[in-house]
């Protein structure tokens, strides 16, 4: 065991180290470059470790599986589009992609909002790293806890017996109830609490970055700007919300990311049942239980294709900041 | 057969063995007792991980070659796909004693192509009708038909709030209590034939036989603790504690084996607390009838410790040690040392079965398994719609058995 | 800086010229009340875990947890001890450090070089490369499995069960998120600093060294709190990449969901687990919490 915390150890200096000397090397390998070409070959340099790390783990792996969603679920005979067909004519398949609609629009505003509204107002008080570290909290925890959490939660007994679930006994205060919470599939209500379970989670990861860059927006600008008789929200308006406009959009782009791909919260409380299926469930429920790979090749291909849009609005973003700068 | 040095004669010690199964907790610690005599005899070092992600995991495995020594295995289904990667337990187990002291049928199910790829390492007895004495007297005849069953309820009707206790929550594997009850409920009402050729998927979900059983299976929804809300959102494992509480909630649970260790019961006492009866006869043509399940293990690299493992843990002083331990019962028939009455009398009707079936969901294929699984919380929340998700489940089945 | 505070009035309160004859708190009430509602909302269910995880399993089933918290005499730490007393769970906890930190040191240092270069080299289709990169966030990791343990496994690298390997993956699934982060605050840091180092003769690694890693120090800190947590709540990647073939070096995670036997029994033990298994990220959080102060590009403009 100690040779092995030795190991991380010597892991954790050297390999930092050997990184900075390979950019320091980079611009001793430059000066054999002829000037003019300096620039245009440095950014290659230092995208290439990323590049070498996403080529053999996720770029290798992404177009295998493209390869696979055109073959038969042993991977003995292509099929053509037979994976992507069954998957837009499947009723539980495109009831999934309901769902997931759902999942991508309602879950970035719950945790945008609450994380900007958050990390905003503790800005101004002295306990903030308290306050944040309780937002912070439910991130902490791992995904079997959290199934427990909020099993307790949604815990449902017979009316006339006393709740054993928070929100049945809160219901119970104000005189309603017992509801079964997750089967409560009219107008989708158990996946909106489902997305309540994730924002819950998630709020945190939103607030932690948007307080990060609120820290790197200028105190003085915000000082001038109240000199100038501006008022709190007009500073926030005027200031706060444009230079952070940036980070609102990493943190959105990733949470739709995350919702888009959202599996381990529908898989432990509901598995799908009540009609709360969302893709990625079924993915890796054709992979592993059903052993169908080309299936489960094609469903993972409809999530890439399904951020294209997403991807394409933050290339426009990066565009202009670099207009603006 | 004595465990020791391999067959070759070398010594095991300081090998190792790695082993991934599904079992945490109580059962890895019964596990690792179990193998604590072969480590001790041999030098030999068993390393067991467990994991509820066994499918993601040995799925990987097998594409891509990276395997533990011996692995539990989700189910017959699963194993059938990987019996390539399988190591023939032929040459590997005393096959004449393991034959001899294991029932027919579950040799039948490790076997694929002639090849033994699966031993069954526990069981369980599916579909016995828990209750509690001191609610309910039988006075030691407990009803033996579906109809004596019935009027026991009528008779009893005040001592419990309902006459069901039912729950089918299971998180990730939400509604399996359900197809339990319609499994015992058709091998019973329809027989073993329609029970076997139904999940080999001959027999469609929209037949009359195994539509009526979906119809009784109704009858005791709604006659369950809690109404249908409670029916889906209580987890299985809490499902019989109105059992116990005052006033009783209920008066019957079907569960299997296993629930001796779950809910109210881990804290109850056997024979005094609970006590349990076999499913009654529904037609008398198929008395004796019982349902099984367990927990199949394979071999995936044959090293000299592994076969020696594999051949060791289905001998009777081995299984002996874990159903000592509780909470499981043994394929092996030699295996007797059964802690209490009741785990004594579970496992009696395992050996004595005239008739034994195998858990029907576990064998179909895993698509139409899951199908069902999703089917019964259909049905649970609208008995109603029972034609349309009888009509899907076909439809699942043609997709599930033509792969 | 939050000391600064005291200079800044409140919200809403300079709107209301009333308020400057009220005492100061008075202002500031308002949001003193959102955020203890707010922190109050978002405790809730966590104390459920915390309460029930000091009561008997049969007592969890029966009643609320509410019920308990002002009974302490219920309460007792057999939970706890159970969980402390699983043989394996102190070599796990090494095991997820000894995973945990070099997963998380050497994503964030390979991110900030590709985010330098996408966010001040000129070179074709950076952007739409950048966008490419993150876009790799939505691959789901089960489906690069297979392969992977196909090309690191015994029949190709044969690193599969090492640390190396699970440090590797990590690094890689990290990227993405990591450089689309980084990516984006560098970009919006002053171009004035860099023209006029690069005036002075810097070199791009001088600027990045010097410059852009110092400004960029909250954004890092908030990356490598993320990037810690995912690892040391991770339990699929390292079941994969080290389960199958060396299970003495599994992480705590692994331990925890063992808890729970195959039918479900133990599940009591979840709760204690998971505020064990909590207490470190927390710390984490809490010592890089520190780096997120104001003012560190202003400061690095001026000077």
């Amino acid at each position: 065991m100690d040779s092995r915390i030795l190991l991380m150890i010597a892991v954790c200096i050297a390999v930092p180290a050997a990184l900075i000397g390979y950019i320091v090397l980079t611009e001793q390998f430059l000066r054999l470059v002829p000037e003019r070409f300096r620039p245009r070959v440095r950014p290659w340099l230092w995208l290439a470790p990323t590049f070498l790390f996403l080529l053999v783990f996720l770029v290798y792996p992404t177009i295998a599986t493209l390869l696979r969603s055109f073959q038969d679920e042993a991977g003995k005979a292509f099929v053509g589009f037979d994976n992507y067909a069954w998957f837009f004519t499947n009723p539980g398949t495109l009831s999934t992609l309901k769902n997931n609609v759902l999942w991508v629009i309602v879950t970035p505003l719950l945790c945008v909002g609450f994380g900007l509204l958050i990390a905003v107002l503790v800005d101004r008080v002295r306990y903030e790293p308290a306050a944040k570290s309780v937002i912070f909290l439910p991130l902490a925890i791992s995904m079997v806890a959290a199934a427990v959490i909020w099993r307790f939660m949604f815990q449902y007994q017979p009316p006339g017996e006393p709740q054993t679930g928070t929100l049945n006994a809160a219901a119970g205060l104000a005189g309603a109830g017992p509801f079964p919470w997750l089967t409560m599939q009219t107008l989708s209500f158990n996946t909106i609490l489902l997305i309540i379970v994730m924002a819950w989670m998630w709020t945190g990861f939103a607030m932690v970055i948007l307080s990060a860059g609120l820290k790197g927006i200028s105190p003085e600008l915000m000082e001038a700007a109240r000199v100038d008789g501006a008022s709190e929200l007009q500073v926030f308006r005027r200031i706060v919300l444009p230079l952070l406009l940036p980070t609102l959009a990493v943190v959105t782009t990733t949470i739709v990311i995350v919702a888009l791909k959202t599996f381990d919260i529908v898989y432990v409380m509901t598995n799908g049942n009540y009609d709360t299926d969302v893709i990625a469930n079924r993915m890796i429920k054709e992979m592993f239980t059903n052993g169908n790979f080309g299936r489960a090749s094609a469903i993972a291909m409809v999530l890439l294709i399904a951020i294209i849009p997403i991807m394409a609005l933050n290339v426009q973003r990066f565009r202009a900041q670099e207009a603006l700068r | 057969m004595a465990p020791g040095p391999s067959a070759s004669g070398e010594s095991l010690a300081g090998q190792t063995v790695s082993v991934i199964g599904t079992w945490g907790g109580t059962e890895q610690d019964a596990f690792l007792a179990m193998v604590k005599p072969w480590e001790q005899l041999t030098g030999a070092t068993v390393k067991y991980t467990g994991t509820r992600d066994l499918n993601t995991v040995l799925t990987t495995g097998v594409a891509s070659g990276v395997l533990p020594d011996l692995a539990g295995l989700p189910g017959p289904g699963q194993m059938q796909q990987w019996a390539d990667s399988l190591v023939d337990l032929n040459g590997v187990l005393d096959v004449a004693t393991y034959t001899s002291e294991t029932a027919p049928a579950l040799v039948d199910l490790g076997t694929v192509n002639s090849k033994l790829v699966g031993v069954f390492i526990k069981t369980a007895v599916k579909g016995l009708i828990w209750y509690s004495p001191k609610t309910l007297d039988l006075g030691g005849t407990p009803p033996a038909t579906w109809d004596a069953l019935q009027s026991a309820i009528t008779s009893n009707k005040d001592k419990a709030k309902s006459p069901w206790c039912l729950g089918i929550e299971s998180g990730a594997a939400t509604g399996w209590p359900g197809t339990d009850w319609i499994e015992d409920i058709v091998l019973r009402q329809a027989g073993p034939d329609v029970y076997n050729s139904w999940w080999q998927g001959k027999t469609k979900w929209t037949d009359p036989a195994i539509k009526q059983a979906w119809q009784t299976f109704g009858e005791v929804v709604a006659q369950s603790y809690g109404g249908s809300a409670t029916v889906a959102t209580t987890n299985f494992a809490n499902a019989g504690d109105p059992l116990f509480k005052s006033p009783p909630g209920c008066l019957f649970l079907h569960q299997a084996s296993f629930i001796t260790g779950l809910g109210a019961f881990k804290d109850a006492a056997p024979g005094t607390d609970y006590d349990f009866f076999p499913f009654p006869d529904i037609n008398a043509q198929y008395t004796g009838a019982i349902e099984g399940a367990g927990d199949l293990f394979g071999m995936f690299h044959d090293t000299p410790a592994a076969r020696s493992l594999m051949a060791y843990l289905v001998t009777a002083p081995a299984q002996d040690i874990w159903v000592k331990l509780g909470g499981a019962l043994s394929a092996n028939k030699n295996a007797t040392g059964y802690p209490d009455e009741i785990s004594k009398r579970s496992a009696a009707l395992l050996t004595d079965a005239k008739i034994f079936v195998f858990d029907a969901s576990d064998l179909m294929p895993s698509a139409m398994n899951d199908a069902f699984w999703k089917g019964i919380t259909k049905y649970v929340q609208d008995p109603g719609s029972l034609d349309s998700i009888l009509a899907s489940l076909d439809q699942a089945q043609a997709d599930a058995y033509s792969q | 800086m939050t000391a600064q505070a005291p200079s800044v009035p409140a919200l809403g309160a300079t709107a209301a010229p009333s308020a400057r004859r009220r005492p100061r708190w008075v202002g500031r009430l308002p949001l003193h009340l959102a955020i203890v509602g707010l922190a109050v909302l978002w405790l809730v269910p966590t104390i459920g875990l915390l309460v029930n995880s000091l009561r008997p399993a049969a007592d969890i089933a029966s009643s609320g947890w509410w019920t308990a918290i002002f009974s302490p005499a219920q309460w007792t730490l057999d939970n706890y001890v159970a969980v402390l007393n699983q043989s394996d769970i102190g070599p796990a906890f090494v095991n997820s450090i000894i995973i945990s930190v070099p997963a998380t040191i050497i994503p964030v240092l390979v991110a900030s070089f590709a985010a330098y270069a996408f966010a001040w080299m000129e070179f074709p289709f950076r952007n739409a490369l950048a966008v490419a990169v993150v876009g790799f966030l939505v691959v789901p990791l089960q489906v690069t499995f297979i392969p992977m343990l196909q090309l690191l496994g015994p029949k190709g690298f044969g690193i599969i069960g090492s640390f190396l390997a699970v440090w590797l993956a990590h690094t890689a699934y990290g990227l993405p998120f990591a450089v689309f982060l980084l990516r984006n605050y560098m970009a919006e840091l002053p171009r004035e600093v860099f023209e006029s180092a690069a005036l002075d003769g810097a070199s791009p690694v001088t600027s990045f060294l010097r410059l852009a890693l110092p400004m960029s120090v909250p954004v890092i800190a908030a990356l490598a709190i993320f990037q810690f947590l995912f690892v040391w709540n991770d339990l699929l990647v390292a079941f994969v990449y080290l389960g199958l073939a060396a299970p003495d070096n599994l992480p705590l995670t692994v331990v925890i969901a063992n808890l729970v036997n195959s039918v479900g029994g133990g599940w009591e033990l979840l709760g204690p687990a998971a505020f064990i298994s909590m207490a470190l990220p927390l710390v984490v959080f809490f010592t890089l919490q520190r780096y997120f102060v104001r003012g560190i590009v202003g400061g690095s403009v001026k000077g």
